[in-house]
């Protein structure tokens, strides 16, 4: 497979590279945690139906810039979890998020190449593929069509992703030099 | 960007692979989930360590209730005590009249040599949040089978019927609503003794009233109500009222729509209809006991 159209045209500007600390495991799975109770929140009917997933975006978040930490296994006993929760098929969370894993890794190096407004749309695109991939399953099960509103949750998730970014980076922001003092 | 490194590079099998593998797996337990619900286990064991999360993530809209609960006035405390008192002085002589009217019905039944109507257990439970399929109308309830709720018990509100249990955690169980997708509840027209079926078209606050034929005595805001010859809803309790009635002789059963009566969306507590009456088997299973059958019983 050619995908070499895929990168972006040397002379790009490229993101500020933040020097940061390393990432330790606990911190990543203490995040996803968070993400899978907030995902968890009892909200009203309407926001719920709006709700972004912060799961996928977090998993998007760690594949994109330490693909070697998060690996496939974590993120779809994550999708169970969801499904379990949620009460939805067994395994539609799963394929979803496997999906989402597979482009966020394929793409990993293209999307960190770019500013924070592209980087937006990819994680609309990767995001969006992977609500696709849950509504198919659903209308194969059977399912009534929720209405377009159901695609919205995408677009807030990527419009929360420049949020998500700079959270999940405040702990991994190295202190000033205590020794400089 | 797939590539492969060098083999002394190797980092185990490639991003396609892994893929394959994963998604393989989902579509197998959608798949045995779909068509078979062989999972019920697994679900139960993940729902168990899930329980924790799930409680902790409720933790905010409790808080929010209790600080709003401290905020009351005292002019809104006032309101809704003589409101209760007014409306228990009603329902007290609601209940008396009750009462005389159930002496006489046991009599009657006993004369009638009825089967007295086994009391119901009922199990008061706590809707935790509304489920976040937004492909089905469910909700989750605080009652698990550790509090004695079983698959397939009614749960209804203090307005009429509001669903039925289909999946039951340890401290937690699913309640699908009558308005989702394909829902059924027997019933009973309150006015014409009519009986039928009404099914969840997925949407909130619809049911359809099927296969009724185009000549029958259906009025709109006609008041259908649980028949009770399922077994599982107890009988009498407003399910929804007629809405709009569509009679085109071209078909062979009228389109009937119906409003339900339980405020389906917006209520805290319900009660869990238990210990429902056992019924005697089907007298024509029992025939033929060939495969067509037991197709049919199921």
């Amino acid at each position: 497979m050619n995908l070499g159209w895929l990168h972006p045209p040397t002379g790009t500007k490229a993101s500020p590279q933040e020097i940061l600390l390393p990432v330790r495991g606990w911190y990543i799975a203490l995040t996803l945690l968070t993400a899978l109770v907030i995902d968890l929140l009892a909200l009203p009917a309407l926001v719920q139906q709006v709700r972004p997933d912060f799961i996928a975006l977090t998993l998007v978040y760690w594949v994109v810039y330490h693909p070697r930490r998060v690996g496939f296994l974590p993120a779809w006993v994550l999708g169970l979890t969801m499904d379990v929760a949620d009460g939805s098929l067994f395994g539609q969370h799963a394929l979803a998020y496997a999906v989402l894993m597979y482009l966020a890794i394929l793409f990993h190096r293209r999307i960190v190449m770019f500013g924070m407004r592209q980087q937006v749309l990819h994680v609309l695109a990767i995001l969006l593929a992977s609500q696709v991939i849950m509504l198919g399953v659903r209308l194969m099960a059977g399912a009534e069509f929720p209405g377009p509103l159901y695609f919205l949750s995408s677009l807030f998730g990527a419009a929360l992703w420049p949020v998500l970014f700079n959270v999940i980076r405040i702990p991994l922001r190295p202190r000033a030099d205590p020794d400089a003092a | 960007m797939e590539y492969s490194p060098p083999p002394f590079f190797k980092r185990g099998p490639s991003l396609l692979t892994r893929f394959a593998f994963f998604s393989l797996l989902s579509v197998v337990l959608l798949i045995s989930d779909a068509r078979f619900s062989y999972l019920q286990v697994v679900r139960q064991v993940i729902a168990a360590v899930a329980y924790p999360l799930q409680r902790l993530s409720t933790l905010p809209e409790v808080l929010a209730e209790r600080v709003a609960e401290f905020f009351v006035t005292q002019a809104q405390l006032r309101r809704e005590n003589d409101q209760l008192k007014r409306q228990e002085l009603l329902d007290a002589t609601a209940l008396q009249v009750q009462k005389s009217l159930d002496a006489e019905n046991q009599h009657l039944r006993q004369l009638l040599g009825l089967r007295e109507r086994m009391s119901r257990e009922v199990i008061t439970a706590e809707i935790l949040y509304a489920n976040r399929d937004p492909f089905t109308r469910r909700v989750v309830v605080d009652k698990g089978f550790q509090h004695g709720v079983k698959p397939g018990l009614a749960v209804v509100d203090d307005v009429g019927v509001v669903g039925q249990v289909t999946r039951v955690f340890p401290w937690i169980s699913e309640v699908t609503l009558v308005t989702d997708k394909e829902q059924a509840v027997p019933i009973q027209l309150l006015r014409s003794g009519l009986r039928g079926v009404t099914f969840g078209v997925g949407y909130d606050g619809t049911l359809e009233l099927r296969f009724m034929p185009v000549n029958a005595d259906i009025q709109n805001g006609d008041l259908l109500v649980t028949s009770g010859i399922d077994g599982t809803y107890p009988p009498g309790l407003p399910v929804a009222t007629v809405t709009n009635i569509e009679r085109n002789a071209a078909y062979a059963f009228a389109r009937i729509t119906c409003t339900p009566a339980a405020g389906v969306n917006n209520f805290r507590q319900v009660l869990i209809v238990s210990g429902g009456e056992t019924l005697p088997d089907n007298p024509m299973a029992e025939d033929d006991s060939g495969p067509r059958a037991r197709k049919g019983k199921k």
